[in-house]
């Protein structure tokens, strides 16, 4: 087992500089210790055969699929179009002014969410980190996960029932002696249900990993710091944050990587007409567009613009992120 | 009670020092915060369970807030004699056991794989799964591809395109890579093949990953209702979240109508509303408090890869 190891490096090590024997020879030991790989591991590769073709089918495939961007699609006809269009579906979304709407619509709900929702599982997860009654702070815990386990359907059906007319919030309204209002047909509502409904849903299963990294920092810290006579408020922002900065990184990047993508199919559950001119953001744009009037071309450039911001967005981050904390996800 | 509870116990445990009053008073204000995050978590649950119970003219009236007014267990016997309901019930299971065998299986078997440290070409195929994370086709092309493989109406347009989870994949990868090279070793002595180990060691060792992976996709698909809202176009085929879909939006509240016909037709909706949502949420509520804790630890496997 070990003399195999020792003729064939893991790839991560074929990755350093190596000793400079000419070229050809290189070339001709690579394939040989493919063969000899192959050989040896043919068992293992085979099990890799029917996962590959989902990868390659339902992912890669689709990638691929966004061909028709740029070509006419007739449907029923390839998944790759029928003929070369050029830039004319980009054209036309550019000169579109519903997609600046919706594009614009999609920057601020991402960034309302990300500014939101992004702290607040760091601050409950501080709060919780403070309690010293283990079965209260596994109660807390237990209640606060409970929304993710639910589907958004579900959500989406009591977000409608609390905030209807008869619902719990207008009765609120009423006993301060407001107007009822029809919370989700009216578009200057909407910014605020979508984020806080964000938070309800996300905040408590959030905190997992915060909570997992706070018990790694070592008491030894806090010791020190109290020597040098640091309060709880300073052992906090000295010891605390720094502790579990990598992982607040982590998912910064992660969140920014999303952040185009915002709650799709929860926002397809919530918004109507008479509030697209703030509900309506670029993925449920694609929607309407692509499947409920057919125009998949059109659609397809679109999502497309949307899914390479959102691969920019992620790749810059972490460029950022690996240069000025030492953070990367790879 | 709650807030008595911590207060109670001595504070100086941890970091070993005697509470100030500033830091006795700030286990007050924390108390009560969480408290408030646990009140308004509840909050809409107990609500949608009292309108279930209520009457109609209360909830129109908006009387119902925590607890029922009116109380009354026609709406959920509406509910539940609607032969719809339980057919897309009964999908729901269907479409969730089918895609859970799908992915499980997929996902074991290329998460061992790639846990094989020594594998010629495995960064290439950490990567052609990582990739996916990041970029993917988007709405439209994988709209056009499965229904030109023909997979419309069927639980396959919900199984397959959703197959492997590239973070459940890195979790079971991670949990894989953790276990002891030398029984594997010692299996390959004793002439197993490579299947043989993957079925005879290594899986009897991971039940406790295996277990959570079930619960993750199981859950996941449960929740699913997009693909199927995409896919199936007969009403018959529908999971339980597309036909709550349908009520909440308005489209299928109409059929109630004539069941309470001396009430009208939008005063309908509220209770039969209220009773669907109680009657998905349920078995997700009733096993919630025992898979909580493999989900938790599921996740905390995952970030120390991922």
């Amino acid at each position: 087992m070990s003399t195999p190891k020792i003729l064939d490096p893991p790839p991560t090590t074929l990755a350093e500089p190596p000793p400079p024997p000419p070229v050809t020879r290189k070339v001709r030991k690579g394939r040989q210790s493919w063969r000899r790989a192959i050989r040896r591991d043919w068992q293992l590769y085979s099990l890799a055969i029917l996962p590959l073709l989902f990868f390659v089918i339902f992912r890669y495939l689709p990638m691929l699929g966004n061909v028709i961007a740029f070509r006419r699609f007739r449907p029923g006809g390839s998944i790759f179009g029928e003929r070369w269009v050029g830039l004319r579906y980009v054209r036309m979304f550019l000169s579109d002014p519903t997609f600046w709407d919706v594009f614009t619509n999609t920057l601020i709900l991402g960034g309302l969410t990300l500014l939101v929702c992004f702290p607040l599982p760091i601050v409950l997860a501080l709060l919780l980190n403070e309690v010293r009654t283990r079965y209260l702070k596994r109660f807390v815990q237990s209640v606060s996960y409970l929304p993710h386990f639910l589907s958004i359907v579900i959500i989406a059906g009591m977000l409608m029932q609390m905030l209807s007319i008869d619902g719990v919030v207008n009765q609120i309204v009423n006993a301060l002696g407001g107007e009822p209002t029809a919370f989700l047909q009216k578009p200057e509502w909407f910014r605020t249900i979508y984020v806080s409904s964000e938070a309800w849903q996300t905040v408590g299963w959030g905190t997992i990993l915060y909570l997992a990294a706070l018990t790694t920092i070592d008491n030894d810290l806090y010791e020190a710091a109290r020597i040098d006579g640091a309060g709880r408020w300073r052992q906090t922002w000295h010891v605390t944050l720094p502790g579990i900065r990598p992982t607040m990184m982590t998912l910064l990047i992660l969140n920014i990587g999303t952040f185009m993508a915002v709650g799709f199919e929860k926002i397809l559950l919530i918004y109507n007409p008479l509030t697209y001119s703030t509900a309506d953001v670029i993925s449920t744009y694609v929607f309407r567009v692509g499947i409920v009037s057919g125009n998949l071309s059109y659609a397809a450039a679109i999502g497309l613009f949307e899914a390479l911001i959102g691969l920019t967005l992620v790749l810059s981050a972490n460029f950022i992120s690996r240069r000025t904390v030492g953070t990367s996800l790879w | 009670m709650v807030t008595l509870g911590a207060l109670k116990r001595p504070t100086r445990r941890k970091r070993g020092i005697r509470p100030t009053r500033g830091y006795r008073a700030f286990q007050v204000v924390n108390a009560i915060i969480l408290t408030g995050v646990v009140v308004v978590t509840l909050y809409p649950f107990l609500n949608i369970v009292a309108r279930s119970l209520s009457d109609q003219a209360s909830i129109i009236s908006g009387e119902v807030n925590l607890l029922p007014k009116g109380f009354n267990l026609t709406s959920y016997e509406h509910v539940m004699s609607d032969p719809m309901f339980w057919r897309n019930y009964r999908n729901t299971v269907y479409y969730t056991f089918v895609a859970t065998c799908v992915a499980l299986i997929l996902t074991t078997t290329y998460a061992y794989v790639l846990s094989k440290k020594h594998l010629k070409g495995r960064t290439f195929l950490v990567a052609v799964a990582v990739f996916t994370m990041f970029f993917n086709g988007g709405l439209i092309p994988n709209y056009v591809l499965v229904t030109s493989l023909g997979l419309k109406n069927s639980v396959w347009a919900i199984a397959l395109p959703n197959a492997i989870s590239v973070f459940n994949l890195l979790v079971m990868k991670a949990f894989f890579e953790s276990l002891p090279v030398e029984l594997e070793e010692a299996g390959a002595v004793d002439g197993l093949s490579t299947y043989g180990i993957l079925l005879r060691i290594v899986l009897p060792l991971s039940k406790a990953i295996v277990a959570t992976m079930v619960l993750f996709y199981a859950v996941s698909f449960w929740n699913s209702w997009f693909a199927a809202f995409l896919y199936m176009d007969k009403q018959e085929l529908f999971p339980v979240t597309v036909y709550l879909r349908n009520l909440i939006a308005g489209s299928t509240g109409a059929e109630f109508a004539g069941a309470i016909a001396e009430t009208d037709e939008a005063q309908v909706g509220a209770t039969i509303k209220a009773v669907t949502i109680v009657l998905t949420t349920l078995p997700i509520l009733t096993v919630y408090p025992f898979i909580q804790r493999y989900f938790v630890s599921g996740i905390m496997l995952g970030a120390v890869k991922g």
